[in-house]
């Protein structure tokens, strides 16, 4: 057992906080998108696995479905609509006393008909005289709602409000905006490693320094040559090429780094060997560099493509806003502004854009930590 | 059939002189070690012959054909490094193959080849294996294996020795001398083990800060080390070395004050004008007497009992005398010790220039 000191104690107990930060609104963003929108709207995603009470206010059918049996009158129905596996347990007819009545009991209202409601929400209501009214009645009932989930709201968002062409619009955008700059990129920091050129180091510190420069700034110049670029061969403006150019550029200084800090990594000794045994560069790039990098170009994919991923800017930028190109990201900016108060469209909505990061990252999590503690490759 | 010639050879790491106009003649099917202390060069020449590092002035010649400008692989070559350098993510067969792979020989050929190359190294078991399931001394095997594969004609050794422990370093050094004998190809080998150069080669050349302090065969640089660095870097544990005073010198014989008794030695030295000398003696060659005729008397501090003999180092101020007695000795830390300098063994040095006058 290792010892418990109160450094590890701390360091364990920041790391439950980090956990618990981070796991708790993922999850409650996870319960909300499953759960009935009309409850959603009402009530937070932890009174959800228990069965809560709800006091609510259903109208009766109107005169249209009156049957005659002997001498009475009945309308009968469900005041759900459909079973909904809610439990009643008092009700109401009048807006003053809601709960007035047990379940099963009957009530007398003003006009004296009598309506009796059951504990799954069917009705009996009985009247000596016809129905007039087209209107039905109100009637209050304090009901015990039972966990229920439901997927309609996936159905919905996918479906329906077009979430599912820009997942797709979103994929076309971040794969190859991850993988090109990735192969520019090994060749790169290959070279900037363990070729000898001149000005190499004033290469790589350039490299360096331009990380310092924040994408906002070089968005819009970029945009404007891109332009002029396009409208010279007649290409459309905002195109998918274009975003992946976009993405490679402000991608390639990072990776080449983040490369570059790996490769120097490997064994010098083992590089020399390759060469004595009659190994070009692209020798040794291809058949031994690659295979010893993999996890690097894992870790560096997943930084990569969660970046492109999440990204909203360079996408609104880059790319038009109808539905064969709105990125996820600008979908969801979208519908938080036209769709605002459906909560059910919006949780939804952001744990379909979180799935894919989500299933990057625990599928290649393994290489994410090797590359992390990248080096540790022993010749 | 590759003997290497190398004409005033210089290299620079900026402004330090690496290698300094340096000249050497390597015989073909010699086994050639280069020793020296960390830092010497002697790596750097040997990077230098491999073509891995770049040459600054001179020339180096594999078989009277100038190689200055060739890659490495052009000049007919293998090289066995410290670290064994394997590829960790290929197979053992993958790693011996990959130089036969890139020549685009055949694959009965690779086969062949490496299966000839496992044999002789015993590893054929090994060969479906990754390098890091290997042990320290197999990584080596194939180390060397792979350079067996290439059929070089010059075998390039950097310190292969180094990385493995002290009773594989003796397997292997044996197994090194045994391949020589197969292959009997060139073979030039850099170590700071004066052992294993002791052991190996038929040529050992001593480097000191870029420059061939003494080169010749190990016993004669054992006898006659024409410096002080050379005797004191051939030998284990090292010659002694005391400052001493010049009494007189005649026709045939020196007398010198050394540790407070005067000792004449039987040798004719060439002129010498200081007053101080140094006085060197092996080990090997004091002995411990009973007697009243003794040349110095101290107190034995550490004795290290190897079995076979031991070694007793007597307290002195300065450098320790070390002695080498028989294996049965009786001395115990802290005894008197009188000893006696075989007279005929002695080495003197100049005492300003560090070389050998005797």
């Amino acid at each position: 057992m290792k010892k418990l000191t109160f450094t590890s104690i701390f360091s364990q107990l920041l790391l439950l906080i980090f956990v618990i930060v981070w796991i708790v609104p993922t999850f409650g963003l996870f319960i909300s998108s499953l759960r009935d929108k009309d409850v959603l709207a009402i009530s937070g995603w932890w009174t959800s696995f228990t069965t809560t009470e709800v006091n609510e206010i259903y109208r009766t059918e109107g005169n249209e479905s009156q049957i005659k049996e002997g001498d009475h009158y009945y309308i009968k129905g469900n005041l759900f609509g459909e079973d909904k596996g809610k439990q009643i347990f008092r009700f109401g007819v009048t807006s003053k006393n809601i709960d007035e009545f047990e379940v099963g009991s009957t009530a007398i209202f003003k006009d004296k008909t009598k309506i009796t409601v059951f504990e799954n929400g069917d009705y009996i209501w009985k009247s000596q005289e016809e129905f007039k009214k087209k209107k039905g009645k109100r009637v209050f009932v304090s009901a015990k709602s039972p966990p229920s989930f439901t997927l309609d709201n996936y159905k919905e968002v996918l479906f329906k409000e077009g979430l599912g062409q820009a997942f797709l619009n979103t994929f076309a955008v971040a794969l190859p905006s991850t993988l090109i700059p990735l192969i520019i990129c090994s060749f790169f920091a290959y070279a900037l490693t363990w070729m000898k050129f001149y000005g190499r180091d004033i290469l790589l510190a350039s490299i360096i320094a331009s990380l310092v420069v924040p994408l906002q700034m070089s968005l819009i110049p970029i945009l404007t040559v891109y332009n002029d670029f396009g409208a010279l061969f007649g290409v459309a403006a905002k195109s998918y090429p274009g975003i992946w150019m976009a993405h490679t550029g402000f991608g390639l200084a990072s990776t080449t780094f983040l490369l570059w800090n790996f490769l120097k990594s490997l064994p010098s000794e083992m590089m020399e060997a390759a060469k004595v045994d009659g190994a070009t560069h692209y020798d040794t790039f291809l058949k031994i560099v690659v295979p010893l990098s993999i996890p690097a170009f894992a870790s560096i994919f997943i930084l990569q493509f969660l970046w492109v991923w999440n990204d909203l800017l360079v996408g609104l930028v880059f790319l038009d806003k109808h539905p064969s190109e709105i990125i996820l990201t600008a979908k969801l900016k979208e519908l938080l502004g036209s769709r605002g108060e459906n909560w059910e469209i919006l949780t939804t909505g952001a744990f379909v854009s979180m799935t894919v990061p989500l299933f990057i990252f625990f599928s290649l999590q393994r290489y994410f930590i090797r590359g992390l503690v990248a080096g540790s490759i022993k010749g | 059939m590759a003997s290497i010639n190398i004409k005033s050879l210089n290299k620079f790491y900026g402004k330090t002189h690496v290698i300094k106009d340096f000249s050497l003649e390597i015989k073909d099917q010699s086994f050639t070690t280069l020793v020296g202390p960390s830092g010497c060069g002697k790596s750097t020449l040997l990077r230098m012959i491999a073509g891995l590092e770049e040459i600054n002035s001179g020339t180096i010649s594999i078989n009277d054909k100038r190689v200055n400008d060739l890659s490495p692989k052009d000049r007919n070559i293998a090289m066995v490094f410290q670290s064994y350098a394997l590829y960790p993510h290929m197979t053992v067969f993958d790693n011996m193959a990959f130089g036969l792979k890139l020549e685009k020989k055949s694959n009965e050929e690779i086969n062949e080849r490496v299966l000839d190359a496992a044999k002789t190294l015993q590893i054929q078991d090994y060969l479906k294996r990754k390098p890091k399931q290997l042990s320290g001394g197999q990584r080596q095997r194939v180390a060397i294996g792979r350079a067996i594969t290439r059929k070089p004609q010059v075998f390039l050794f950097d310190e292969p020795l180094s990385n493995l422990d002290a009773a594989l370093r003796v397997q292997m050094r044996i197994e090194l001398a045994k391949l020589h004998e197969q292959l009997n190809t060139t073979m030039i080998y850099v170590t700071h083990d004066q052992t294993e150069a002791m052991t190996l080669s038929n040529e050992i050349v001593v480097l000191d800060e870029g420059e061939i302090s003494q080169q010749g065969n190990p016993i004669e640089l054992y006898n006659n080390p024409k410096n002080l660095f050379v005797a004191g870097f051939i030998g284990s544990p090292k010659m002694n070395f005391i400052n001493s005073k010049v009494s007189s010198i005649d026709e045939s014989r020196v007398e010198i004050s050394v540790l407070g008794s005067n000792i004449t030695i039987p040798k004719k030295i060439n002129k010498y004008d200081d007053d101080d000398i140094i006085f060197g003696i092996r080990p090997e060659d004091i002995t411990i007497t009973d007697g009243s005729d003794y040349d110095f008397q101290g107190k034995a501090y550490v004795v290290e009992k190897l079995g076979s003999n031991t070694f007793i180092y007597l307290d002195n101020e300065g450098d320790p005398i070390v002695i080498e007695a028989s294996g049965d000795s009786l001395i115990k830390v802290g005894d008197g010790v009188k000893i006696k300098f075989d007279l005929n063994k002695t080495n003197l040095f100049n005492s300003k220039n560090k070389f050998r006058i005797d």
